[in-house]
């Protein structure tokens, strides 16, 4: 058996190793598009922050893959035959597949205004976007950040610790807005405020021009111009379709990604797909989505590894889940955060403190989502209740009313203490 | 053969002996809220239950950890978090879905049980008997694990 994958992130290494283990005798080839050592994406704001060197972003030590007997090999693959199992590589070469996983991940979205091709425009994104980042965010230089969701955020943090005068410019209402409500998103904000971080909700960027010969103008909405030495662009991901798309035809069924089933197959029996670049369903509802986060993206690697060589194993669905730290308040979010239909919510706010706990419940108590704003302790129970599905029982009143029992609940409702079983008063 | 972590609650009187044991092992204070393993006291019960890792074979976090942090101590089967490597980023506390993987501030890494390195020492230091460190095939943790099964996101074998 052949098996290549497309793409070196976390969905295709830990689906390599998965197939290596599972299929012993199989050919494993997984192909790198950077002329990079396997890295993560996740650490280069800790990269950016002076936490770690260049080696410390990578995702398995050297000689790693060479060990298990996984090729590894540094070409992109810029697109696939379906009909003959076929892809051709950067160089030309072309390769026989007997099975295929898409894990080419996501890419940044370039937002569609002027400027954004200027020499002191970057994404936040690969090892080389790091490396220029980092030559240009000095001590005192002007930096303006768009976009305060959740990637931005880790790098708002990275940049601040590098020492630079910092702006960030949101164009929704608030901080972090898929991951946290208003009063979550504004305790974010008035913490960067108090760390000296300029921060602007509900402004667009209306376009970037040089200034200088090192110096950007940055126009945003009600006439404010910002000079900057670097504007960093963090306005979300989006799926890297190019493998499916051949001109207008697509190859394979996609809605915002490479549609799979819950055996991370797509529309072709013998092409997979897994991590950002695929539209799995939601663990509750059900529907499709694209959740672009590293708990999802291994989990679908390894359940596509194992279906690709015959071990029939079932995803049950993705389940977003965020945690962010930025500059010393961490806050966290997990599943359906604001609420589902005829559902009930439960929240205790304390500004004062910065702290925040929002948990939703739906009509038959069980927990759907939450949010925690400076409360980080055992905060993973959350997922385990989420994805328990059960009723609460009890426990729905006594979270109700003291809703940092969250650990207490989880405990309580697991198989091992004995003690108040969901059912009983 | 592997040994793991036994607990029992019944036998637990919440006298925190392990929660001190184990800071001061792993930090050198006698700190409760240093520490890996927690006592929870369920007042309306009269009980007490102590809660720690259970170095569950799915091993979310050393699977969702961006930059392979966490490895199995080959000795004990523990999954170590490899102080050097982490970037503090915090994914395996939310992957987790036991939440026994946590953020230590001071330090700016995560930290979970390591069973010592082979000699638990909240296990030492239980006078009742309720955590004790006994070969893996009998400990009462395989509920919790057979728990971790049937709510596994991950792994449902199809019919």
């Amino acid at each position: 058996m052949r098996y290549l994958i497309a793409g070196a992130g976390p969905a295709g290494v830990v689906a390599a190793e998965t197939l290596r283990r599972a299929d012993p005798q199989a050919t494993v080839r997984l192909f790198c598009g950077e002329q990079e050592p396997v890295y993560s994406r996740m650490a280069i704001p800790y990269l950016l922050a002076h936490k770690i060197d260049e080696r410390g972003t990578w995702l398995r030590e050297p000689g790693h893959f060479e060990a298990l007997g996984i090729e590894l090999v540094h070409q992109r693959i810029e697109s696939v035959e379906w009909d003959t199992h076929t892809v051709r590589r950067a160089d030309g070469q072309r390769e026989h597949y007997d099975r295929l996983l898409i894990a080419t991940g996501a890419r940044p979205a370039t937002p569609p205004v002027p400027g954004m091709d200027l020499p002191g425009v970057r994404h936040c994104w690969t090892l080389g976007d790091a490396r220029a980042i980092a030559a240009r965010a000095r001590p005192g230089s002007r930096v303006v950040l768009m976009g305060a969701g959740f990637i931005g955020c880790i790098i708002l943090e990275a940049l601040v610790l590098r020492g630079v005068r910092l702006t960030v410019i949101e164009a929704e209402d608030r901080m972090v807005p898929r991951m946290m409500d208003a009063t979550g998103g504004a305790m974010l904000q008035a913490w960067c405020e108090r760390k000296g971080v300029r921060v602007h909700t509900a402004t667009q960027v209306l376009g970037v021009e040089r200034a200088g010969s090192d110096t950007l103008a940055v126009h945003c909405e009600h006439g404010a111009v910002h000079p900057a030495e670097l504007l960093v662009v963090a306005t979300g991901v989006l799926p890297n379709l190019d493998l499916v798309a051949d001109g207008t035809r697509l190859s394979l069924e996609t809605g915002r990604g490479i549609r799979v089933d819950p055996w991370q197959r797509s529309s072709d029996p013998d092409v997979f797909a897994a991590g950002d670049v695929c539209e799995s369903v939601d663990w509750y509802s059900g529907e499709r989505a694209v959740y672009a986060i590293q708990p999802a993206a291994v989990e679908q690697g390894r359940i596509a590894a194992l279906n690709m060589c015959g071990r029939p194993v079932r995803y049950a669905g993705a389940l977003p889940m965020n945690i962010l730290d930025t500059l010393g308040l961490v806050t966290v979010s997990f599943g359906h955060w604001a609420g589902v239909p005829g559902g009930e919510s439960v929240r205790r706010a304390e500004p004062g403190r910065s702290r925040y706990l929002r948990l939703e419940f739906d009509e038959r108590d069980r927990l759907v989502g939450a949010i925690v704003v400076g409360l980080p302790e055992h905060v993973g129970v959350l997922r385990g209740l989420l994805q328990r599905r059960a009723p609460l029982g009890a426990w729905k009143a006594r979270l109700a009313r003291s809703p940092t029992r969250i650990a207490e609940a989880f405990v309580a409702c697991t198989a091992t203490t004995g003690l108040g079983d969901a059912a009983s008063p | 053969m592997l040994k793991a972590l036994s607990i029992v609650p019944d036998k637990c009187t919440g006298c925190m002996q392990c929660e001190l044991a184990c800071s001061y092992e792993h930090e050198g204070v006698f700190n409760p809220a240093r520490s890996r393993i927690r006592v929870f006291h369920f007042h309306d019960e009269a009980r007490y239950v102590p809660y720690t890792c259970t170095q569950c074979a799915e091993a979310w976090c050393q699977l969702a950890c961006p930059v392979e942090a966490i490895q199995i101590n080959p000795h004990t089967g523990a999954k170590e978090v490899i102080e050097n490597l982490c970037v503090g980023c915090k994914v395996c506390t939310i992957a987790c879905p036991f939440g026994t993987v946590n953020y230590n501030q001071a330090t700016g890494k995560v930290i979970k049980c390591d069973l010592c390195g082979g000699d638990p020492a909240c296990a030492r230091y239980c006078p009742t008997g309720a955590i004790t460190y006994v070969d893996a095939d009998l400990t009462a943790y395989e509920r919790m694990r057979m728990w971790a099964a049937r709510t596994d996101t991950q792994a449902q074998a199809s019919a």
